[in-house]
């Protein structure tokens, strides 16, 4: 005889835990509010999304994005992507506490150790997204690569590559 | 200072993303220029340490990188980043603002290599360290 199975949750259960975890990833960090990026979802995907601002100028001539933003958008994506993959499943598994993230008890964020960002087009006066590719995560070191477009998702305006010291595993 | 550094100076201190981060450009010429972005609470990147996020040094870095590149006397107009590695040696003291020096060592008809180097007020030991190429504008 087969072990009974566990119902799969309710979807808003789900979805109620994994937007719970985003939101106090993204919403406690003072500098990513400033730039005023936010993530959307789907299942475990994320996109980080930039909307424009005239704040984010760099060349106001052009005017094109300032490429410290452009670098800082690329940065944010790759360690929200790499804390996001890490809690992944004490989400799924429901073995994060909801409640103790909302008042901000997260675990520590991975911390850039080098990045190195290429410019390929300037980044126009409109939205960006950024889509991070962890192509290497151990225990202590993780390798990332994130792509960021505006108008089309095959002419990538920069792209990254970084890697990042992992936060201690919790005990 | 002679004109063209005059120049530069105004458009680095027009750029709207420097401004709003209270970046001040202390020092510039002939290929180097200095310049202090100073702690702001809005750019912390680690809200448990109030250490400043490393976005915020690559926005320096690349704004100091970018001067020193119209500073030098081979490069005749604007520059635009083509690509710009950032190495994280430690985090800035909470508090204390953070002053980048960035070197144009060599300049091509076509391209302009920069390095540079951030630090918090123990300036012996550096935040952070960056290399870079820019384009040189107005030649071709």
């Amino acid at each position: 005889m087969k072990a009974p199975r566990r119902p799969p949750e309710p979807v808003q259960v789900v979805k109620q835990r994994r937007d719970a975890t985003l939101r106090a990833l993204v919403e406690r960090v003072p500098y990513i509010q400033y730039l005023g990026m936010q993530f959307e979802r789907k299942g475990d995907e994320l996109t980080g999304v930039l909307p424009f601002d005239q704040k984010l100028i760099g060349n106001p001539m052009l005017p094109a994005i300032h490429g410290g933003v452009t670098a800082a958008f690329l940065e944010v994506t790759a360690i929200i992507t790499l804390s996001w993959s890490y809690l992944w499943e004490d989400v799924e598994s429901g073995v994060i506490d909801t409640d103790a993230l909302e008042a901000g008890g997260l675990p520590r964020l991975p911390k850039t150790i080098d990045i190195s960002t290429d410019y390929l087009r300037s980044g126009l006066p409109r939205d960006a997204y950024a889509r991070a590719r962890i192509n290497r995560s151990g225990r202590r070191y993780a390798s990332v690569h994130v792509e960021a477009w505006q108008d089309n998702r095959s002419r990538l305006f920069a792209q990254a590559t970084g890697h990042f010291l992992m936060p201690p595993l919790r005990d | 200072m002679n004109k063209k550094v005059d120049i530069a100076r105004q458009f680095i201190e027009a750029i709207p993303h420097s401004k709003a981060l209270g970046m001040q450009l202390t020092d510039m010429g002939d290929g180097v220029a200095t310049i202090e972005m100073p702690y702001d609470g809005k750019l912390v990147g680690d809200p448990d340490t109030g250490v400043i996020h490393g976005g915020a040094v690559s926005a320096l870095m690349d704004t100091c990188c970018g001067a020193a590149v119209m500073s030098h006397p081979a490069n005749p107009g604007g520059t635009a980043t083509i690509d710009l590695r950032i190495d994280y040696m430690r985090a800035a003291t909470p508090g204390q603002a953070i002053r980048a020096q960035a070197t144009c060592y060599h300049v091509t008809r076509t391209v302009a290599f920069v390095r540079a180097t951030a630090t918090d007020d123990d300036s012996e030991n550096p935040v952070a360290a960056a290399t870079g190429a820019f384009t040189v504008e107005g030649t071709r």
